[in-house]
């Protein structure tokens, strides 16, 4: 066996040190009944050319990878990843180390996680951002259990309907034993696409704990986040804003400037491949006043005992291994290494490159609108959008299915998880799209129908 | 920089190459000077960059124009500015203050530091896989259904349990969605009871999961010997106790020697026994959850099954269930219809989903490629040669660091010691110490029922060169601090930092770079 290395004569060695005759005695006192049952019927272990072989043919079985010129978005994006960022996060000492509980020999892990913690700052415009979460979904959920905990006398969690359904789903599971809590849906305006700020004044009570809104939002729209954060303000609760194409926060105003109390949203766009959706990162940044409310991980700077600049986790009395039933969240691993691919992408992007290649999503997704309104695909909300954006279309699946003939996956429909949007497909355009396959978009679904 | 990695040799080093810097008035960042690594932002310089954008300051211009400046920053502040042979260096310079398993003994405790096949991220990385966008119609995706179909029947296969849910991102969350099951599963009888037990010697994750999952926490006393007493058990059940919250073997690394008794005392109470997995290196072919009564069990793939730990995740945390609460478990599910797979949207009874999308792919393609590797029959010695490896490390320390535990241990053993009393050289120093002779220190004080714990789980993929060592290496600190106990509480010696002050990182908290 290729990754057990005893030989006969260490067993020998061992066994003999041990004193026991041979290794079953090891696990003699496990009741017979149990290890009599216990044969795990799969097959032989194979050689790493047939495994690999196997796995390959596994991976053609997915033409949707490689075969097709793509639209999808709706919650993880198609960026490309700097060869560099694979070189940094296949390095062993990254990859194969531990949660960083010996900070003495984890300086580059606790180093790296400071650096993201301060990037994350910079995006969103907070004080403070965790070592990461599981993704964007669940940072969601977490957040408003940390609103909670700043507000504990209130209960009703407003939620916008424009968040993805993943994410609603999600939340749903986290606070569904917590009978304390009441979760009301704002609509969103049939015309803009972007959250009714009426609804949300209906909820601005002293009951309100907070008001969760996606930004840019499940339909690609840009909300006003300064007069939500406001209505919440006002009634005495706190403004959370959802971000699932974080690339977006290169460009827009930061969501703490506009008043935003707790940032969250998924980082797989920064660093991440699309891997079916997972591991991508979750990411959570909030004020330094609820520092201690927290979920996660945090790193803070300190001294060796020399004086010398280190890193460390810190503030570890708000987690699960110090508080147990009390602590904040029951999260123990989390995404360091996606962490780390965020850090090394953001790094290489650079506070002008990251800034150009927002632009480019910019522009190649409204050219992508302009394109299809004058094949006459409208577009079906008015609100500004980042690099992704819905389109009125009959018969939505129709028009996935032509364009898939022309080798392009057009987009995500809405139709099952929005039908108050009759025919409707959300379009993402990346840099990882180009001019030509706008046209042939275009070609492909005006004509397709 | 050489310069640099002479400086934590010595004070007077140190102090000629801050007089050197200061009299050429270089603009070395302190850190630099002081033999660590810069902040990424202390290396910026404005302008420079490390990718090669289309469209330059023009595109920007253009982009705040289409979406109107009002909605638009100008700047992101204090962002790094690098080229990228600039960030290659940086990130590999820290990479070399990392210890990690592949270069390092890390016999961390309940962690299963074990050898992470390096095929395993190569199949991850193949392009059907890792170019595969999470909405591709499934008809397109049947490669990524037909893995994670198949790794559902090998995890109910070792596990001995009817249906696997591959969606929770790490065994915390597969705690929350075993406990909401359990709730979900009693609302649907019509009662739902209020308490999970879980032993002293538990994990913390466990009586989190509860809290979240709407439970209050039991605490079940372990009994003299270190194992739960099914008599304990007995006295605490009641009908408003949903279930026992427990890990085999225990975090002392013991088989729980009465779980078949206690499941049965459990079941008969109507309450559910729910397996934490995370000591599942010790039970390939040795023991299967389902068959030691478990209605649910979660695995971290990121142990048992040889994904990288990634310094702290991404994990992935499966659950397998008994059939009664297969209707119960987390979307998404897969069902084939006909030739094809597909996801089964139809499931009135589920808890929902834990987060966006199908679980952690990339991890699971891992896992599956490690299975696949070692087999049904590798996977049973690898738990036997896990069990070896940490008897004979027992057994070679036990002069100086007994076993908490007269009984048999399994995968870890628990160690204790009297340095404390004798010398004032705590569990903490001697983790310390070890970092100075290249070992990553075992999980310390922990459980928290033994006294200055010292948890150590070698796994399977040590050689006996490499437990030998340790063991010298440990013996030799026994030494140390009987002879020179102060150099040993001062530890370690031989890295680029001296003892790092955790404390005052809690009291004066410094989460980010300002710049000042």
């Amino acid at each position: 066996m290729r990754f057990i290395p005893h030989t006969e004569a260490d067993l020998d060695v061992m066994l003999k040190t041990v004193g026991v005759a041979q290794l079953d005695d090891l696990i003699a006192h496990v009741p017979e009944n149990l290890r009599a049952a216990a044969v795990i019927k799969l097959e032989h272990g194979r050689a790493e050319a047939e495994v690999a072989s196997e796995l390959a043919q596994l991976a053609s079985c997915n033409p949707g990878a490689t075969g097709f010129t793509s639209f999808l978005g709706g919650g993880y994006y198609r960026h490309y990843v700097p060869a560099a960022v694979r070189a940094i996060t296949a390095r062993a000492e990254f990859a194969t180390s531990y949660t960083p509980y010996q900070p003495e020999v984890s300086q580059g892990t606790t180093q790296a996680i400071f650096e993201f913690q301060t990037l994350i700052t910079q995006l969103t415009g907070l004080d403070v951002a965790n070592a990461s979460m599981y993704d964007g979904a669940s940072a969601a959920a977490e957040a408003i259990l940390m609103a909670h905990r700043v507000l504990p006398k209130r209960h009703v969690v407003a939620i916008s309907r424009a968040l993805w359904p993943d994410y609603r789903a999600t939340i749903r599971t986290y606070l569904s034993a917590l009978g304390t809590l009441e979760l009301v849906e704002l609509p969103f305006d049939l015309t803009t696409g972007a959250v009714d700020h009426g609804a949300v004044e209906g909820f601005a009570t002293d009951e309100l704990l907070c008001a969760v809104i996606g930004y840019p939002n499940a339909f690609g729209v840009i909300e006003a986040l300064a007069q939500i954060a406001e209505l919440t303000h006002r009634a005495g609760g706190l403004a959370i804003s959802v971000t699932a194409e974080p690339l977006a926060l290169a460009l827009l105003k930061p969501p703490g400037a506009l008043g935003i109390d707790i940032a969250v949203g998924e980082g797989q766009s920064f660093g991440m491949p699309l891997q079916y959706g997972g591991p991508g990162l979750g990411f959570l940044a909030g004020r330094g006043a609820h520092v201690r409310q927290m979920p996660g991980r945090l790193v803070g700077q300190t001294r060796d005992s020399e004086g010398r600049r280190a890193f460390c986790l810190t503030l570890a009395t708000r987690e699960q291994h110090i508080r147990r039933e009390r602590a904040t969240s029951n999260i123990c691993t989390n995404h360091s290494l996606c962490a780390l691919a965020a850090t090394a992408y953001l790094s290489l992007m650079g506070r002008q490159g990251l800034r150009e290649l927002a632009a480019r999503n910019v522009e190649l997704a409204h050219a992508a609108r302009e394109a299809l309104a004058a094949a006459g695909i409208r577009r079906r909300f008015s609100g500004q959008c980042f690099n992704e954006f819905v389109v009125a279309i009959d018969g939505p699946e129709a028009a996935l299915a032509a364009a898939e003939r022309h080798g392009i996956l057009a987009g995500l429909s809405l139709s099952s998880d929005y039908p108050e949007l009759g025919g409707a497909l959300l379009i993402s355009v990346t840099e990882m799209n180009t001019p030509a396959e706008i046209e042939r978009l275009c070609g492909a679904i005006a004509g397709g129908r | 920089m050489a310069g640099a990695d002479r400086v934590a040799g010595g004070k007077r080093v140190k102090a000629a190459i801050v007089d050197q810097a200061s009299a050429v008035e270089t603009h070395l960042a302190p850190a630099m000077v002081e033999g660590g690594v810069p902040l990424i932002f202390e290396e910026t310089s404005p302008g420079r960059r490390g990718v090669d954008a289309r469209g330059g300051a023009a595109s920007v211009k253009h982009a705040v124009e289409l979406l109107g400046s009002e909605l638009c920053r100008t700047d992101i502040e204090g962002f790094p500015e690098l080229s990228e042979p600039q960030v290659l260096r940086h990130f590999l310079r820290l990479s070399q203050l990392n210890f990690g398993q592949a270069l390092q003994f890390y016999p961390l405790g309940s962690c299963t530091m074990k050898y992470n096949p390096v095929l395993n991220d190569e199949m991850a990385a193949l392009s059907g896989f890792a170019n595969l966008h999470p909405h591709t119609p499934s008809r397109l995706a049947q490669g990524a259904l037909e893995l994670i179909a198949r790794m559902e029947a090998a995890l109910a296969e070792i596990t001995g349990m009817d249906a696997v849910s591959l969606a929770p991102a790490a065994g915390a969350q597969g705690e929350l969605a075993g406990l909401l099951m359990i709730r979900a599963w009693e609302e649907k009888r019509g009662k739902v009871r209020r308490k999970v037990i879980i032993p002293d010697t538990a994990h913390g994750t466990n009586p989190a999961s509860c809290t979240l999952a709407g439970f209050d926490v039991v605490v079940a006393r372990s009994g003299p010997r270190g194992y739960l007493e099914a008599a304990e058990i007995r006295r605490l059940l009641s009908d408003d106790v949903a279930a026992l919250m427990v890990t085999n073997p225990n975090t002392l690394g013991m088989f729980e020697p009465e779980i078949q008794e206690i499941a049965a005392a459990l079941h008969e109470r109507g309450a559910m026994l729910y397996l934490d997995g995370a000591n599942m290196n010790a039970l390939l072919g040795v023991a299967k959850p389902g068959d030691i009564g478990a209605d649910i069990v979660h695995l971290n793939l990121h142990k048992t099954f040889s994904t990288p730990h990634g310094g702290g995740g991404p994990g992935a945390g499966p659950i397998a269930v008994k059939r009664h609460f297969e209707p119960f478990l987390p979307h998404p599910r897969i069902v084939k219809r006909g030739e094809q797979w597909d996801f089964d949207r139809d499931r009135p009874d589920s808890i929902g989903r834990l987060r966006s999308f199908h679980g952690n792919f990339g991890m699971l393609v891992r896992a599956y490629t490690y299975i696949l590797a070692m087999g049904g029959d590798g996977l049973a010695q690898a738990s036997r040669h896990a069990i070896l490896n940490a008897a004979y490390v027992r057994k070679r320390l036990e002069a100086h660091f007994p076993s908490a535990t007269p009984e048999p241990t399994m995968h870890e053993c628990v160690l204790t010691h009297d340095l404390d009393t004798r010398t004032g050289v705590s569990t903490l120093d001697i983790a310390k110490r070890l970092l100075d002779f290249g070992i990553h220190p075992p999980t310390i004080y922990f459980p928290l029922v033994v006294h200055g714990a010292l948890m150590i789980e070698p796994t399977e993929t040590e050689s006996l060169e490499t437990l030998d060592n340790f063991v010298d290496t440990m013996e030799r600190i026994y030494g140390e601090a009987l002879e020179d106990p102060s150099m040993v509480k001062a530890a370690p010696h031989s890295l680029k930092l001296r003892r790092i002050d955790e404390v005052t990182a809690a009291r004066r908290p410094m989460l980010r770079w300002t710049g000042r």
